[in-house]
């Protein structure tokens, strides 16, 4: 059996199963926020910051966020295993590939961080 | 494991079916939003922070550039939510067969269509 060593959940049924559990959560929030500004035509400020206040908005926002950065991560990572390949681009891909991985990291690691600050800050 | 088998499926050289282009497309847009996220949380952070900042936000998103912006995340988030749930309708076998995976991504692509006019409508 592969062992992979940078899947989300090191193992491809795991992953299978979270990158759906975390779409169908990220398609919910995009259709509860979509309906709520189609709902709130002429918005302010104080009526935004009442919803974001709500703890209950709160943690929806968070399991979003956790959602859409475990997603980000399962889905680049299928297409990094795919594409920067040794087979598609010689022997440097394996350490080129890890550089963007670990940069993928990075970045979802500033967003999950940062979202967090915004979510729990409010 | 040493592989050193000959590898058929090159797809450099064949021609792509409409199923191919759609699951390409899936990732194409799945990458984009990934960095959409940076935009999104940007405008989010600024919304909430002062009623200013918040007003702010609302000048930025009428200027058309920004709408136009807008209107492109929307789409990318539309064709990877349909393509999403193609899986998840064809996780649980329907549309498995080669028809079926056709006529699926030919799904994909008319309700892109509507959803991106709708959200056009939306966003203008």
């Amino acid at each position: 059996m592969v062992k992979t060593v940078t899947s989300f959940g090191r193992s491809g049924l795991s992953d299978w199963l979270i990158q759906r559990v975390s779409g169908v959560v990220i398609a919910a929030y995009f259709f509860f926020i979509v309906g709520w500004l189609v709902t709130h035509e002429s918005l302010d400020y104080s009526t935004w910051q009442t919803l974001h206040h709500m703890t209950c908005m709160k943690i929806f926002n968070t399991v979003t966020l956790l959602s859409v950065v475990a997603h980000a991560w399962i889905g680049i990572w299928a297409v990094l295993t795919d594409y920067i390949t040794v087979r598609l681009l010689g022997p440097k891909a394996t350490a080129l590939r890890l550089v963007f991985e670990i940069s993928v990291i990075g970045v979802l690691v500033i967003y999950a961080l940062w979202g967090l600050a915004i979510v729990w800050g409010v | 494991m040493t592989d050193k088998r000959p590898v058929n499926l090159d797809i450099g050289t064949i021609k792509l079916p409409i199923t191919a282009y759609v699951s390409i497309l899936h990732r194409a847009s799945g990458v984009a939003l990934i960095g959409a996220i940076a935009i999104l949380l940007g405008l989010l952070s600024y919304s909430l922070k002062s009623a200013e900042d918040f007003a702010a936000v609302q000048a930025c998103l009428s200027s058309v550039p920004m709408k136009l912006l807008m209107w492109a995340v929307l789409a990318a988030f539309i064709y990877h939510l349909l393509a999403g749930i193609k899986h998840l309708v064809m996780d649980m076998g329907i549309g498995e067969t080669l028809e079926g995976g056709k006529t699926g991504a030919v799904l994909v692509l008319v309700f892109t269509v509507i959803g991106v006019a709708l959200a056009g409508v939306w966003v203008w």
